[in-house]
């Protein structure tokens, strides 16, 4: 016996492993998804997005909750930068503001990002933020940094100064929190090709496929197949520049 | 204490050692394919663990830290049991690995400027495993008699 001990206890934690690791998978997926697959948007109160980059007819939605504080947001950002030039015009980006507790600017940088919106600057300051987001989310005061940014962007730094603590924009930042928790939102960036979530890895090949996946399905409804005309042809992932 | 018996209560240490290290690389890979922020307390696990350094090929580096880690646990307890071959494939793994860590400690400190505690516990449970690894006395020819076969 004792000489197949040591194989048998191998195997038992090669079992053990598995098993643990697979239940562990799926206790997140369920806490990250709350269990469902697919989430549509609603028509509550706050659900119409204020954050939108590309055409409205574009086939693909790409939603996203953010932070920008979180790292991966950063990375997610880029990402999304680069397939915004990829898919031009049948991509369309929505952000939402979703900052963490744990994160200790993250709610900040979204009342400085909204500002900056109330001034028709919100993207070119959510960009600015991910791009500097391992200077300013190590400063103890991120004010002087913010407003620094708002001057680099020509914006009135009094009046972004004073919007930021405003009741309107807090209200914005608030909204898309409560947006997000109703569509089960945990967690940044989470991300929603078409309303539903992405559940891969957010490297921007693993979005590429997700979105060709959508277009796939979105194609021939979007350009009338119906119609009888025939699907938009699907450039191949080698191709894109 | 004989050299043996020394022998099996370092070779079972390292064992031990390699299933803590193999539970932080688990939960590392299974973050990682869920797509989650790791949370961490003061480190900065995000920006590690959401880095191009946190794949290889597509894989997680977690994953590859897990095999390893499973190896050092079936070799060290192999070796446990008297294989004096699995005493080879345990040097040679985590020689592997203490270069490896070496590597990632690099990134972590001079390209990413970020530390994940998860990662400075295995690179500590790699260098703990290279210290056992070498403290652990050689075999005597009478004692390697055996071979590569169990007791």
């Amino acid at each position: 016996m004792k000489r197949y001990l040591p194989f048998v206890m191998i195997a038992a934690v090669a079992v053990l492993t598995v098993g643990a690791g697979a239940i562990f998978y799926r206790a997140k997926q369920r806490a990250i998804a709350g269990g469902g697959v697919t989430r549509p948007s609603t028509n509550e109160v706050g659900t119409e997005p204020l954050h939108v980059r590309g055409q409205r007819g574009a086939p693909v939605t790409l939603e996203e909750f953010g932070d920008f504080q979180c790292p991966s947001c950063a990375t997610a950002a880029e990402a999304i930068s680069k397939l915004e030039q990829d898919y031009g015009p049948r991509l369309r980006v929505v952000w939402r503001n979703f900052p963490l507790a744990m994160h200790a600017h993250a709610l900040e940088a979204a009342l400085a990002a909204e500002a900056a919106g109330l001034q028709g600057r919100f993207w070119e300051m959510h960009d600015l933020l991910y791009k500097n987001q391992a200077v300013w989310s190590k400063a103890s005061d991120v004010r002087p940094f913010f407003n620094m940014y708002a001057r680099s962007l020509g914006l009135d730094v009094e009046r972004f100064a004073k919007d930021s603590t405003s009741d309107e924009v807090k209200a914005r930042v608030v909204s898309d929190g409560e947006h997000g928790v109703s569509r089960g939102v945990k967690n940044t960036p989470t991300l929603f090709i078409n309303d539903r979530e992405v559940r891969t890895s957010f490297s921007p090949e693993r979005l590429h496929e997700a979105i060709d996946a959508a277009l796939a399905e979105t194609t021939p409804k979007a350009f009338g197949a119906d119609r009888g005309l025939p699907p938009a042809k699907i450039q191949p992932r080698g191709e894109r520049k | 204490m004989t050299g043996a018996r020394s022998q099996t209560i370092f070779y079972t240490i390292a064992a031990l050692i390699s299933l803590i290290g193999l539970a932080d690389a688990t939960y590392l890979t299974v973050t990682h394919l869920t797509g989650e922020d790791v949370v961490c307390g003061s480190g900065d696990c995000s920006a590690v663990l959401g880095s191009v350094y946190a794949t290889v090929a597509g894989i997680p580096t977690a994953a590859f830290g897990g095999l390893a880690y499973f190896a050092v646990f079936s070799s060290a307890l192999l070796a446990a049991f008297g294989y004096t071959r699995a005493r080879i494939f345990l040097t040679a793994v985590v020689a592997v690995m203490f270069g490896v860590t070496l590597w990632l400690l690099y990134v972590q400190a001079f390209i990413l400027h970020a530390f994940c505690p998860f990662c400075l516990l295995s690179a500590a449970l790699t260098f703990f495993l290279g210290g056992i690894v070498v403290a652990t006395p050689s075999t005597t020819p009478s004692q390697s008699e055996g071979g590569s076969t169990a007791p």
